[in-house]
């Protein structure tokens, strides 16, 4: 068996690509758990950015929501922890700063997107400019506030733990992984795929759904059937900024115990590219946003552990730096690809002005 | 208007003086709040910090040592126009997306891409003399930006893909293109750090104090002459026409698409300037921290003058000093330097809301919308706006 891989990998340009799948093949599984991770924010970021235009508003400020959440939930976590009981449940780890830390990240986020609600809807700015000044402005205050306290460099209040699957169930032969990567997790990587599968449900089996997506595609007609047009588009928003805290309190809260400054990293961005890849539907920008991902995961695999051979002496022969950029030229080329047949909602981004009936 | 002009003689003085004072009033008053707000923040700020006094004067202090470490001495308003420079024209090229109705988030990687492509013919022709070697890295840096500039204009125009999402992610491939070759090729092979050779004659020659370099001449040529494209020639009036309604101009006979690409190619070729006069006026070498605020800086400039060519020499002049300013401030008052970041968002900020603040401060109303044209993600222009 071993001497016939060999003898495939052998051959030149088609042994490559071999030895690339086999790179694959061997590197998924350890792999996998650290996709769905890394997915967490993204598809997090693209349901706000699905609940949002769904509904008519334009929110590019997911960004911005997600840093300020970040931020918040760490500071929060570390002014309570001193105070509160700290006795940690075997569950995810959870202790009682660590659910007030996670309500004020989620706090803010509804706070953040009232004011990108407000600003696009009552005062019907534009609406790509106001997400723009909530990225600016959330990177400052996040940032200024940040090198103040860091100073002091305070304890963490800590961060949510993974469940541990049992060893049985993990080291099941073929499938085991899979078992990992659904279950070696904390609570919110974990309950994205559950928020996904009741965000399609919500929207497309619903009656809400029905009409949030009557005020994306034509207000005009869904106020004529007594939709209110201006609450819903708020409503959404705010539901939108819930899960934009959610993905920010997982970067500081789950993924790390700490806040760095400009810590989302263009994520906010890369969830609305798999909002538009996923052709606003939960579950295709879940699938989207596991894509991105994916590259996320192989570039970091590459730099870490490289495949041997003819594939390795290639894959390190270029920079490192390319493999971290991998998965922003993967999200340009796969929106490039991809746009023409996604189509955005027909009154998305345009504000709506009720008929004047006073 | 012409309920309130005066009857009185000598009422086109009063009319222009009007008419001024309804384009700077708002952006006036949001700038006074903001810094209202950003005194706030400082006090509340102080609370955080424990095991200090409180210093109900601290934000006096802080804008104080901001202003003197702009404007304080010759130095220093040397050292501001150096910071003002990139900034010119970074708000030139955010500035001249709006008015084709596109939104260049992406200067801060034309401008690293400018100022790769600038160093690297640069330190080439570094022993040549100045005169051959000047105008080459600067043309090389335009190249640059513009290439970055081109990749979304044309994806944009062929495939739609949106420029805000393309060009971001553009942002991060250029920071990875830049610490691939400035820690890999251009690196000075016995140098421990990640830095590139010496851009030698190529570099700005100085003409105000010790570092005010040439290029704050150039980038005031390049709003003049911006302002003539957009306002004196047909590309221009093009430009303008597809930002305003891209389906008119298209049935007027012009080509949206041809119009999305060229313009999105200007707007990198001028972020790419900011980078050059960064790198040739000012580091002369590339490391891997090389300027890092431009890029975003540009855009609020760009949203404060709401998108014009002569008003942006003010704003980037305001933000270059706010920048320029904020290492004394840091010094002085211990104010972290990212209050500037906190004050440009919160200008900003005022400034969307401006229905509601002339409806407080009995502002007169023009037409101060910010952003040149309304942007929206793959949808139609937007409907028809009510007056406010």
């Amino acid at each position: 068996m071993d001497a016939a891989i060999n003898a495939i990998y052998a051959i030149p340009v088609l042994g490559l690509v071999a030895q690339f799948v086999g790179y694959l093949i061997a590197t998924i599984p350890p792999v996998a758990p650290i996709i769905l991770r890394q997915s967490t924010p993204l598809a997090l970021g693209a349901m706000c950015g699905v609940i949002c235009e769904r509904s008519g508003v334009v929110n590019i400020g997911i960004e911005g929501t997600m840093l300020a959440s970040a931020f918040t939930g760490w500071i929060v976590g570390v002014a309570v922890a001193p105070l509160l009981p700290a006795a940690a449940t075997p569950l995810f780890g959870i202790t009682l700063p660590l659910l007030v830390a996670l309500a004020a990240a989620i706090l803010v986020a509804l706070a953040i997107s009232f004011l990108h609600a407000w600003l696009s809807i009552a005062l019907r700015a534009d609406q790509i400019i106001s997400g723009t000044i909530i990225n600016i402005a959330a990177a400052g205050v996040t940032g200024y506030l940040n090198t103040l306290i860091a100073k002091q460099s305070p304890t963490s209040g800590g961060s949510f733990t993974q469940f541990n699957p049992p060893a049985e169930l993990t080291n099941l032969p073929g499938v085991g992984w899979l078992f990992a990567m659904f279950f070696d997790q904390g609570p919110i990587t974990m309950s994205v795929i559950i928020l996904v599968i009741g965000l399609q449900i919500w929207l497309f089996r619903s009656r809400w759904g029905l009409r949030a997506r009557a005020a994306g595609e034509h207000p005009k007609a869904a106020e004529t059937v007594g939709i209110d047009v201006m609450r819903l588009r708020y409503r959404n928003v705010m539901i939108g900024g819930l899960f934009a805290g959610l993905a920010g309190a997982y970067l500081s809260m789950e993924a790390t115990n700490s806040f760095q400054q400009n810590m989302t990293a263009g994520r906010g961005f890369i969830a609305l590219a798999a909002m538009i890849v996923g052709r606003w539907t939960p579950i295709g920008a879940f699938g989207a946003a596991l894509l991105f991902a994916s590259f996320q995961a192989l570039g970091q695999a590459i730099n870490f552990a490289p495949p041997s051979g003819q594939l390795g002496d290639i894959m390190t022969a270029v920079p490192a730096q390319f493999y971290d950029a991998l998965p922003y030229i993967v999200t340009i080329v796969v929106l490039a690809g991809v746009v023409g047949r996604s189509i955005a909602p027909a009154a998305d981004g345009q504000p709506y002005e009720r008929e004047s009936a006073t | 208007m012409t309920a309130e002009a005066p009857a009185a003689g000598g009422s086109r003085i009063g009319a222009l003086a009007r008419r001024f004072w309804s384009l700077v009033a708002l952006p006036l008053v949001s700038f006074v709040l903001a810094i209202i707000v950003g005194a706030i923040i400082i006090l509340a700020s102080e609370m955080l910090v424990p095991g200090q006094k409180f210093d109900p004067t601290l934000p006096i202090t802080a804008y104080k040592a901001l202003i003197v470490g702009a404007f304080g001495n010759e130095s220093a308003v040397v050292a501001t126009l150096v910071a003002t420079t990139p900034l010119l024209f970074g708000g030139l090229s955010v500035a001249l997306g709006f008015k084709a109705g596109l939104f260049n988030i992406g200067a801060q990687g034309q401008f690293l891409i400018g100022a790769l492509a600038s160093v690297f013919v640069g330190v080439i022709v570094s022993t040549q003399p100045p005169l051959i070697a000047i105008p080459l890295a600067v043309l090389a840096g335009i190249i640059g930006g513009a290439i970055w500039g081109f990749i979304p204009g044309i994806l944009k125009a062929v495939t739609g893909a949106h420029e805000v999402v393309t060009t971001i992610m553009l942002n991060y491939v250029a920071i990875g293109t830049v610490a691939a070759l400035v820690s890999g090729p251009l690196k000075i092979p016995t140098s421990v750090s990640p830095v590139t050779f010496d851009v030698g004659n190529a570099a700005f020659p100085i003409i105000i104090g010790k570092t005010g370099h040439i290029g704050i001449v150039l980038a005031l040529l390049f709003v003049a002459l911006l302002w003539w494209l957009l306002y004196r020639t047909t590309w221009g009036f093009e430009i303008r026409a597809v930002g305003a309604n891209s389906s008119a101009a298209r049935y007027a006979g012009m080509r949206p698409r041809v119009i999305t690409a060229l313009t999105m190619t200007a707007c990198g070729a001028l972020a790419g300037l900011a980078g050059v006069s960064v790198l040739l006026g000012v580091t002369h070498s590339m490391s891997s921290a090389f300027g890092t605020t431009v890029g975003f800086d540009s855009i609020s400039v760009a949203l404060l003058a709401r998108s014009d060519p002569v008003a942006i020499i003010f704003t980037a002049l305001l933000f270059g000093a706010m920048r320029s300013g904020s290492g004394l401030m840091q010094i002085q008052a211990s104010i972290p330097a990212e209050l500037v970041d906190v004050l440009q968002g919160t200008i900003l900020l005022f400034l969307v809301m401006g229905p509601v603040l002339r409806l407080i401060f009995r502002l007169r109303s023009a037409s101060t919308d910010i952003g040149g044209a309304r942007t929206s993600i793959g949808g139609a222009p937007a409907g028809p706006a009510g007056a406010p």
